[in-house]
């Protein structure tokens, strides 16, 4: 679609982006001392820090990325939101207090509190880089998405733009500044998008769709002459020009042709929407509904349960990007964005994405949800926000403050996934702007404030990813690994300066992965950290045969192998337009990476313990 | 700006391995309730379909549940472990 910015979004954008920045300067003063740097001096209160978890969560994934996968594929991107929450029950009943008890800065001080084990360090501090590498290319790609309707800027703009902000927020003021970010980020997010599902169930349901949502015309096949007619996945297509733009129209087999959406990309390398330039707004958002229950064309307000059993039993417009058309056209790459009516009580259940009639499906469902279960505690960034707070009671506190948050924040996505799917404003390139889309289509002012929260919201987590990465590199790495002497300040400077260096990778990742679903991204975040980290977290904790070779190992092998799945996997070779045949079919690595490492930790641990003292020595 | 005093991870607290029990017993039924929310999906995924309350179907019901279950347990956790602390770390205190 083409964006234009308005005046009040740039200025709310303008505004909020000045907070943020006001605010970590101002706590700039705190961050002098390493402790104040990386775990805001362990002075913060447990229901700041709470919300200021739910924050950090409620990241650029959830509120961009689940509401626009719910949005396209109904009830599958509902089950992010159903994992996220569940891993906070790992989080809280398991890991939170002994985490506070063991650690200091990082989650390496906690896995190497019994050991002061050199492979620890190591494998630890790459595993953190690693995670949080990944956790970081969903949000730069969010902050991109973001950008365009905004400020009318490209997607690498908006990329490079919150890069340069975010350095400078880390460089200057550290956890505490984040931490307060996060909090006010988190409350507000979780207003507003209560705020957008009240308006979404009070407008109630209608096959009346938008003036500017697209509505397909039909016409009879032979009351037009095609200039091209060509096949595709089983389906024809016709190339029809009028009033001097030629369009891609979708053969019935009935006599009646459907007009289609499409871009193309001319040999000259011109883009086209719809036969026109992107200036022209011939590209229009999508998704309505053809029929509701009972004969009704418009429903009125609804409350909770009604709004979803009005769903089940209508018939919705999706465009799955599975069912877009691509073929060549001369020297023409064409796109034709093709529709498919799915009734309502398929899209209420698992099964749009997830195929979970097939073998390979059920198998990447169980990874997905698995390693959204034991993801969450194992994430670096959330974990060093333990570390914020005065005592352990204060780190179970807040998460419990986390979970009501961020669990009444979950239930919101499926009100607004749902309300974009069926308000036809569905971006049909791309699901990630669905909420700030739904925003716009009740008010202006509600999206700019939306999507500014939704902007802090990134700027916010991936100040605490890199905080939490150049704690990694600084104070595991230089300090422990490699024995650097440092003092407080130079260890503050070196982590400075580690955020700079990962904020520049971060902003690459985040161009070279433009286009993809930020939630399906940070699922494999999940599943990258719930291989390398969780095992040796669990088994430290629990057995007492764990030793440091085990948990060395355990972290390199559950990396590793949860890294080689996902850049093999069949969704890496289609981002990048790889033709060749993947070498496996699993997407989500989970089921295989998280026993294996726990099975690795097991092994090794056994066959180390005669040497066991001597590591620990 | 709602700081607290510092860190005070050297208290001792004589509850650690009560609440450690009580944490993975929570886990274990919280698991038990999301592996049966997988195992429909797998096993019989039309079986979502069911409408089981206000004409909403099995599917959202059972996911709403997962959250707010989540949340319940949470609090009740948090309560016990609470009244746990204060009992025992004042008797140590005595």
């Amino acid at each position: 679609m083409n964006y234009t910015a308005s005046r009040i979004a740039v200025l709310v954008f303008l505004m909020f982006v000045g907070f943020v920045l006001g605010i970590s300067f101002y706590f700039a003063r705190k961050a002098k001392s390493a402790e104040g740097y990386f775990a805001a001096g362990g002075t913060i209160h447990w229901f700041v820090n709470g919300i200021a978890f739910a924050g950090d969560y409620l990241s650029a994934a959830s509120f961009l990325g689940i509401c626009g996968l719910i949005a396209t594929m109904g009830y599958d991107g509902f089950l992010y939101s159903i994992g996220y929450l569940a891993g906070w029950i790992v989080a809280l009943f398991v890991v939170a207090e002994p985490m506070k008890r063991l650690g200091k800065y990082t989650f390496t001080d906690a896995l190497d509190s019994k050991f002061n084990s050199k492979g620890i360090q190591l494998m630890a501090a790459i595993s953190t880089l690693a995670v949080s590498l990944f956790y970081l290319i969903p949000q730069m790609v969010g902050a991109g998405v973001l950008v365009t309707p905004l400020l009318g800027w490209p997607h690498w703009a908006g990329v490079m733009m919150v890069g340069a902000i975010v350095i400078t927020i880390v460089a200057t003021a550290g956890m505490t500044s984040t931490t307060y970010v996060q909090f006010l980020k988190g409350g507000l997010l979780i207003i507003f998008s209560t705020v957008l599902v009240v308006a979404v169930l009070n407008k109630g349901l209608s096959t009346e769709a938008g003036e500017n949502t697209f509505i397909p015309r039909t016409i009879e096949a032979a009351s037009v002459s095609p200039t091209v007619t060509t096949e595709h996945g089983g389906q024809s297509f016709v190339k029809i020009v009028q009033d001097g733009t030629a369009n891609w129209w979708i053969d019935q087999q009935d006599g009646t042709l459907l007009e289609a959406q499409s871009k193309t990309i001319t040999a000259k390398g011109e883009l086209l929407y719809n036969g026109a330039p992107k200036t022209a707004n011939k590209l229009k958002s999508v998704g309505y509904i053809t029929k509701l229950p009972d004969g009704q064309t418009k429903t009125g307000r609804l409350g909770l349960f009604k709004y979803f059993s009005t769903i089940q039993g209508s018939e919705i417009v999706r465009y799955p990007k599975s069912k877009f058309a691509k073929f060549d056209d001369g020297g023409d790459h064409v796109c034709v964005f093709v529709p498919e009516i799915t009734a309502g009580e398929d899209l209420m259940i698992p099964g749009q994405k997830f195929k979970l009639k097939s073998g390979i499906g059920k198998l990447n469902f169980i990874s997905l949800m698995l390693a959204l279960f034991l993801g969450t505690a194992s994430l670096p960034h959330i974990l060093i926000r333990y570390y914020t707070v005065p005592s352990a009671r204060d780190a179970r506190k807040s998460t419990i403050v986390a979970i009501s948050g961020i669990g009444f924040f979950y239930i919101l996505t499926l009100f607004m996934g749902l309300g974009a799917m069926t308000l036809g404003v569905i971006d049909v390139e791309s699901g990630n702007m669905s909420a700030p889309l739904l925003a716009k289509s009740f008010s202006l002012v509600l999206f700019s404030v939306i999507s500014a929260i939704a902007f802090a919201t990134v700027l916010g987590t991936v100040s605490g990813l890199i905080v939490a990465t150049s704690g990694a590199i600084a104070h595991d790495l230089m300090d422990n690994y490699m024995d650097i002497k440092m003092n407080d300040k130079q260890k503050v400077f070196a982590g400075k300066i580690a955020a700079f260096g990962v904020g520049i990778i971060a902003i690459i990742l985040g161009i070279a992965f433009n286009g993809m679903n930020v939630a399906f991204l940070v699922g494999w975040a999940f599943a990258v950290a719930a291989s390398a980290n969780l095992p040796s977290i669990i088994m430290l904790l629990f057995w007492k045969k764990t030793t440091a070779k085990g948990i060395a190992w355990s972290i390199g092998v559950g990396m590793v192998s949860a890294l080689a799945i996902i850049l093999t996997s069949p969704n890496m070779y289609a981002q990048f337009g790889i033709s060749a045949t993947p070498i496996h079919q699993l997407n989500q690595p989970g089921i295989i990476s998280i026993p294996l490492s726990f099975a690795i930790l097991v092994i090794v641990s056994l066959m180390s313990q005669k040497k066991a003292d001597a590591v620990e020595a | 700006m709602l700081n607290e005093p510092a860190n005070n991870t050297d208290v001792v607290d004589n509850a650690i391995n009560y609440k450690a029990k009580l944490g993975l017993k929570l886990f274990a039924v919280y698991g038990v309730i999301y592996l049966g929310f997988i195992l429909i999906n797998v096993l019989k995924p039309s079986f979502m379909k069911t409408e089981v309350l206000f004409g909403v179907n099995l599917a959202i019901i059972y996911g709403f549940t997962l959250i707010i279950v989540a949340i319940v347990m949470g609090l009740i956790y948090n309560a016990i472990c609470t009244k746990k602390e204060n009992e025992m770390n004042k008797e140590e205190a005595a």
